[in-house]
């Protein structure tokens, strides 16, 4: 194994445990489900990514060439949008209210719920 | 398109029974010779020469990444700042495209663009809205705006 592939190795697994855990820190310092999601949707799969390349290099480079890593790749590319999505949805259908701080929501015209309260008048109360 | 590619494929074994000759390079110069006939001909299939979604196909992907690497580095940025000073919402955008796969991937590629998850899609009278869930709704709805109007071209570029 080389230097230059060794180097190279480390960055995308350091840059993919980063990735991470400001996922991490995202989901618990974040304030309400959507935003959270944010962080939860997109850092953790570049992060899951980043660490899978690392891994699938530093076996090529030992001789082992595994594509299950490369499946594994696609598939959590592929997957982990949707998996946001669906929380996502989720969440509002079931009524989870907004953080107060959020200014506009054209999607409670469309689906008129009664009980919902829109991020004017929660009050500063994240339910 | 899949036509092509199937007749492409059908040149190159015929390729490989004229030479009597069954190995991957073979195979390959038999291809390569389809795809020029069939460039060739391009004017006598009813769809375009399917290079030309193959290379926006390949575009599609790198721009994926291209956002996905975006899209974390503006999460870092609002995860690590000191102050909570951003202003999240949902608003409608209504896009022109009509078949599911081609809204499906719109809105995985919107998920993963900076700061903005789809909620919800409707059908309404013909056209498609998506709900999209902005992390700061002042700043982003113009260059979101921007953005996907690039994916929406990308994506009719390899379905048309």
């Amino acid at each position: 194994m080389t230097g230059i592939l060794e180097f190279v190795v480390l960055a995308f697994i350091l840059i993919g445990a980063f990735f991470s855990l400001v996922a991490a820190i995202g989901v618990v310092r974040l304030p309400d489900v959507y935003t959270r999601n944010h962080a939860a949707s997109k850092s953790a799969t570049l992060g899951v990514m980043f660490i899978l390349i690392g891994t699938f290099l530093y076996f090529a480079a030992e001789g082992h060439t595994n594509t299950r890593l490369i499946l594994a790749i696609v598939f959590i590319f592929l997957t982990s949008p949707v998996g946001g999505h669906l929380i996502n949805r989720a969440a509002y259908y079931t009524g989870v209210n907004m953080w107060d701080q959020s200014v506009r929501d054209d999607l409670r015209e469309k689906v008129g719920y009664g009980k919902r309260k829109s991020p004017e008048d929660t009050g500063g109360k994240i339910s | 398109m899949a036509f092509q590619i199937v007749l492409n494929l059908f040149i190159a074994f015929v390729w490989m029974f004229l030479k009597v000759s069954y190995d991957p390079s073979t195979f390959l110069i038999g291809y390569l010779l389809g795809l020029g006939m069939i460039f060739l001909m391009r004017r006598f299939f009813p769809s375009r020469f399917y290079l030309h979604n193959v290379l926006a196909v390949i575009y599609l992907t790198l721009l994926f990444l291209y956002e996905l690497l975006k899209a974390n580095i503006s999460v870092v940025k609002i995860v690590l700042k000191p102050k909570l000073d951003f202003h999240p919402g949902i608003f409608a955008y209504e896009t022109e495209l009509k078949k599911d796969w081609e809204i499906t991937l719109l809105s995985n590629l919107i998920t993963l663009t900076p700061g903005t998850l789809v909620v919800d899609v409707f059908e309404e009278n013909g056209k498609n809205i998506l709900y999209i869930h902005a992390i700061h709704v002042p700043d982003v709805e113009e260059a979101v705006n921007g953005i996907k109007n690039t994916f929406e071209k990308a994506i009719l570029e390899v379905s048309r």
